[in-house]
């Protein structure tokens, strides 16, 4: 099959490749783009672990069509710490134990990160809501959620 | 395997490049690409729209005009949709409600397919391509429609007024969660509180949604009171043939049906 061209933003950088129509987004950041913090847990949508943010609105990239991306604005976990400082979202995750394998983390991440961007101090429902699609077998969801809770409480402190 | 996507800017285009079957229409592509994804050699190739008249909403008179594009999270965000906003918002977790489509909707097979029960309930127009039809024709037809018609294009139906509609989703797993059978229903009384209008219809109850005739019936004159609905409660089940799933089987559906149908009436 021929090669189709396509180019995005990731991360803040300009990104073109030549890609088989009809793959998907997941295989392109892993596989040509180098990007493998979005994890292919169930390729079916129901985990949550393959997602990323597309210009502002979080996908899964598991059911998302590379190609449907032209000139979008792409962000993964991969892109998220600055050098070794982690970003807020990552360093609430790590004090508050809220990964063990770690392998929902890049996704969950992603989903507290659309959160906190539109509100950045949510209610614990709100929390509950905007990680319901992301599962964790490991930490029974609790830790996370009082993970997000405290970045938002620091949020709050920083605005005062 | 990658399968090919056209990309077409008019929903014409879309649907002459569909036909000769294979091929499967791409809306958001939580069901198609999951299909894929799963190894359904059926499907040969991706086709998908750009029209922008696919993404918008007009509600003018009254009257809403959803384009097939439309998303859950659209509708949730659509002032006018308040009384839909209930039925779109309990549809997969976040990321699964910025693409999935009314469009797709209306194709996706129980248990899915929870916002075309409210479409069903409040008497929906299907518009292809090529003309239109009521949703209950749709439904009935849907494996072969679009051939004929083209895409879905949009949906249409008039904006239940405050307290006329109801909806209720039931799942073992919340805020997201797989529906085990969902209600919708609008319910038009007179002046005396009776019944005098009555569209019921259900999901998970068949391979798509359905109405629910018999209660339709048994409501219409009776009053939204215990006494009023019981003979509705008796007959809601009638013509129905629960799908069994992981989440639940034909016979528990069709034992918790009546408990559920009489809360939401008496809700
Ligand atoms: C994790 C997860 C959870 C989910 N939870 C729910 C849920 O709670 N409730 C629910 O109802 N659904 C649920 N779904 C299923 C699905 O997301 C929705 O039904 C959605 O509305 C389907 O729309 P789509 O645009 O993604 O469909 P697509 O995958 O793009 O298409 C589905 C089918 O419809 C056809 N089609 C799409 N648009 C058109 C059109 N305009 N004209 C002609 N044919 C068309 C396609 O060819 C295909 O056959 C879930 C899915 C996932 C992955
Ligand atoms: S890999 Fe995409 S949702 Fe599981
Ligand atoms: S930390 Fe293991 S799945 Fe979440």
């Amino acid at each position: 099959m021929a090669r189709i061209p396509v180019q995005f933003t990731l991360n803040g950088q300009e990104k073109a490749e030549f890609i088989e129509s009809g793959a998907t987004l997941l295989n392109v950041l892993r596989d040509r783009m180098g990007d493998t913090s979005p994890k292919g847990g169930c390729q079916q949508g129901t985990c949550g672990a393959c997602s990323v943010i597309i210009d502002g609105e979080l996908r899964l990239s598991c059911l998302t069509l590379a190609e449907t991306c032209e000139g979008a604005t792409i962000e993964t976990a991969g892109g998220l710490a600055n050098g070794s400082e982690l970003h807020p979202i990552q360093q609430a995750i790590v004090d508050g134990f809220a990964t063990q394998c770690g392998f929902c983390a890049p996704g969950m991440v992603m989903a507290i990160k659309v959160l906190l961007d539109a509100k950045p101090a949510p209610s614990r429902e709100d929390v509950v809501e905007a990680i319901s699609g992301n599962v964790c077998r490991c930490t029974g969801y609790e830790p996370i959620i009082q993970a997000v809770l405290s970045v938002s409480r620091s949020n709050s402190q920083q605005a005062v | 395997m990658a399968l090919e996507l056209q990309t077409f800017s008019s929903s014409a285009e879309a649907s002459a490049a569909l036909r000769g079957g294979g091929k499967s229409y791409l809306g958001g592509g939580s069901l198609v690409v999951r299909a894929v994804n799963e190894g359904d050699v059926r499907i040969t190739g991706y086709v998908r729209s750009t029209d922008k008249a696919l993404t918008s909403i007009a509600t003018d008179g009254g009257r809403a005009r959803l384009g097939a594009s439309v998303t859950m999270a659209q509708v949730v965000g659509c002032e006018a949709l308040s009384e839909l906003a209930p039925a779109a918002k309990l549809i997969g977790g976040p990321a699964v409600r910025n693409v999935a489509t009314v469009g797709g909707n209306l194709f996706a097979r129980s248990p899915f397919g929870d916002f075309t029960v409210a479409l069903l309930a409040l008497g929906a127009t299907v518009h292809f391509t090529d003309g239109e039809m009521d949703i209950d024709a749709f439904l009935a037809a849907r494996e072969t429609v679009t051939d004929e018609r083209g895409i879905v294009v949009a949906v249409s139906f008039d904006i239940p007024p405050s307290g006329r509609f109801r909806f209720l989703k039931i799942s073992r797993v919340k805020p997201k969660g797989v529906a085990v059978l969902t209600i919708a229903a609008a319910i038009g009384t007179d002046a005396k509180g009776t019944i005098s209008e009555a569209r019921i219809a259900l999901g998970c109850m068949s391979d798509r949604p359905i109405r629910a005739e018999a209660a339709e019936k048994a409501l219409v004159g009776s009053e939204l009171s215990e006494s009023g609905i019981a003979g509705a409660v008796d007959v809601i089940g009638e013509g129905t043939a629960p799908i069994t799933d992981p989440i639940a089987s034909s016979w528990y559906r069709a034992e918790v049906l009546p408990v559920h149908f009489r809360r939401l009436m008496l809700d």
